[in-house]
């Protein structure tokens, strides 16, 4: 149609308008045969966003192609109250001009359980930006025009309200996931709590005695490292946690623990791990509050100073446990070069080759995590452990199906396999 | 004080776990907010941690200078070089400079709290970074040794990809980009991925460890 707006009674309308509208009929249906407008509009706020955002769908047609161009209209609602908006189509803003042969629902990954329309849809969404604001629980009017040389066909101008959403329903597959693998965890914890489970030999963890114990007999300190992160990072944590065990066992040998911080939580943190740590091992009185000390949160003047620890105090034992960068072969290889055993454990994976050529012992990635649960031998953590290996168990079948599902998918051009694929799917 | 030091920061850590878990699942921008006041909140309480961080700095440097322990020198060039450093910044005018405590006056100009980062912090930066480049070299060659099987593995991974990244090695022996790629996208990305998932999954064990108040040694101590 041609600036005709659906849903209008004619009573509504003043005598220019109507005037206007007798003129344009013929027009409107030449044009019509021309190049018809666009059918099954639909605007509506865009799902699983934090508002500011409407989106168009409409049909695509067979006169798709080159020449045939499609406008995005836009106009606010005057009277929020009116169910049929009175606006004239060819008044409205031009939000964007794009080719027919453009803009498909199937250009963008939807999960099954969101997907807005069929794939050979159009579909537009109308973003705030510079120069045209959206305001959430405003209400506007919008419309799409199929456009080739001087021949412009709307489509019906649809009323929308866009507003922030409390949920992302594309990212549920990975709450599902979560909740999953924490039940895994939890029914872990609750088996080891009943029976002994295996662990394998993690040799890094295994020389942790070794380590402590050479230094003891040398009588020289062991220096700990926690890190480049501060405490919101897993891999501190899990340095932190492990530097309770090593304090214990260093308690008991009565030998001396340095351990030098680049944050200073960590440091209070550590702290209290170390005190608790000998008041466990009965050798509270041997503790050191300055065992722990802050440095500084710049990463070379770290470095520096640690090394120069190294260098001078010449521990006999060196543990690089956390998140690192940088620094960590400059640290490391200077350990090295005093003779000192090393241990190292990361997750920074960019890292690892570093430890791994120039340390005794690294522990890999989740090795890290599983230090805890090795050295305590605790059924909560040996449990969560089991939880881990079951979850990486179910990701390696699903890497197998998946294979195996997706390329069935391709070779009988069948989309049955997505409702399976795209629950491990990363969508936004 | 067991209530303080044992099932506040349970509850907390409880509480706060769980929201901004489900944070990451709602786009409201109120949820946006919560997370930008979250981090900020961490932020200030870590400016009065960095006070206890400080006051241990000068405690161990004061301690190490009055016993004249070894390297009691360095502590005290740190002393000089935090006073200056602070008495600079907060009280030295540069010359047209209005702003002493940053590294540059509102016109572009530097200051002389700029200049001491510029001149002295910049290349000590500039020269722990540069070591690295050596330090590579004596760690390569360490390991490059081909005293196993693993280690003569590496080694002839490690000469065809370094062959297969410089212009004139690939000019040399053609065939060494196309295996270095192979290396690369095959081998180590699948290799890597590997340890990603391991990373992950521990991180998020880990995480639902401590929300749940399964993992208390952060607390300082063990069970309780």
């Amino acid at each position: 149609m041609t600036a005709v707006i659906p849903g209008r009674t004619l009573s509504g309308v003043c005598l220019p308008w109507v005037m206007l509208l007798l003129w344009s009929l013929p027009l409107s249906a030449q044009a019509q045969d021309l190049l018809p407008a666009p059918e099954q509009v639909q605007v509506f706020d865009t799902p699983n966003d934090a508002g500011q955002s409407l989106t168009l769908l409409w049909a695509d047609s067979l006169r798709d192609g080159p020449g045939v161009r499609y406008q995005i209209l836009i106009a606010p609602v005057a009277d929020a109250r009116a169910t049929a908006p009175a606006v004239d189509p060819a008044a409205m803003e031009i939000v964007a001009e794009i080719p027919s042969d453009s803009h498909y629902v199937r250009d963008r990954s939807w999960p099954w359980w969101t997907h807005p329309a069929p794939p050979a849809f159009h579909r537009y969404v109308i973003n705030s930006r510079s120069g045209l604001e959206l305001m959430n629980d405003t209400p506007y009017v919008v419309t799409v025009a199929a456009v080739t040389g001087e021949i412009r066909t709307f489509g019906p101008a649809i009323q929308a309200v866009p507003e922030p959403n409390w949920v992302n329903w594309n990212q549920m597959n990975n709450l599902l996931l979560l909740l999953a693998f924490g039940a895994g965890v939890f029914g872990s914890i609750r088996t080891a709590k009943r029976r002994e489970i295996f662990l394998r030999r993690i040799p890094g963890l295994d020389a942790v005695d070794e380590a402590i114990g050479r230094a003891t007999e040398l009588g020289k300190p062991i220096l700990y490292l926690t890190g480049a992160g501060d405490m919101g990072e897993p891999s501190t944590i899990a340095a932190a946690v492990i530097l309770g065990r090593v304090s214990k066992r260093v308690a008991m040998y009565e030998t001396e623990l340095i351990v030098p911080h680049r944050d200073p939580i960590v440091m209070v943190v550590c702290q209290e791990i170390t005190k608790q740590s000998y008041l466990e091992a009965g050798k509270a009185d041997i503790f050191k509050e300055d065992s722990n000390f802050f440095i500084t949160t710049d990463q070379f003047s770290y470095t520096a100073a640690v090394d120069g620890i190294m260098l001078r105090r010449k521990p006999a034992a060196n543990f690089f446990m956390g998140s690192y960068f940088a620094e960590s072969l400059l640290l490391t290889e200077t350990g090295a070069s005093t003779g000192a055993i090393q241990i190292a454990g990361t997750d920074s994976d960019h890292q690892l080759p570093f430890f791994v050529t120039t340390c005794d012992y690294t522990l890999i990635g989740e090795e890290l995590y599983a230090a805890s649960a090795y050295l305590s031998r605790e059924p909560v953590q040996v449990g969560t452990l089991r939880g881990q290996d079951l979850g990486k168990a179910v990701i390696l079948g699903v890497l197998a199906l998946g294979t195996g599902l997706a390329t069935i998918g391709l070779i009988l051009d069948a989309q049955w396999p997505a409702l399976l694929l795209d629950l491990f799917r990363d969508y936004k | 004080m067991t209530f303080l030091r044992r099932q506040l920061p349970l509850v907390i850590t409880f509480v706060a776990g769980v929201i901004f878990t489900l944070q990451y699942y709602v786009p409201h921008p109120k949820s946006e907010i919560l997370l930008t006041e979250g981090s900020l909140w961490i932020q200030i309480i870590g400016l009065f941690a960095l006070v206890l961080g400080v006051t241990s700095l000068f405690h161990i440097h004061a301690v190490k200078i009055k016993r004249q322990e070894p390297g009691w020198g360095y502590s005290l060039i740190l002393y000089f070089g935090i006073v200056v450093t602070l008495a600079v910044g907060l009280f030295v005018q540069w010359v047209g400079g209005q702003h002493p405590g940053g590294k540059e006056t509102i016109d572009g100009a530097m200051t002389a709290f700029g200049w001491i980062y510029t001149y002295t912090m910049v290349p000590l930066q500039g020269t722990m970074f540069a070591i690295l480049a050596f330090f590579i070299a004596s760690a390569a060659y360490r390991s490059f040794r081909a005293r196993s099987k693993e280690a003569a593995l590496l080694l002839t991974a490690a000469v065809i990809v370094m062959m297969g990244r410089v212009p004139l090695g690939e000019y040399l022996l053609p065939v060494t980009g196309d295996i270095t790629l192979w290396i690369l996208n095959v081998l180590n990305a699948s290799v890597r991925r590997a340890i990603l998932i391991g990373i992950s999954l521990g991180a998020v064990a880990l995480s639902i460890k401590i929300i749940f108040g399964l993992e208390r040694a952060y607390l300082g101590g063990g069970k309780e």
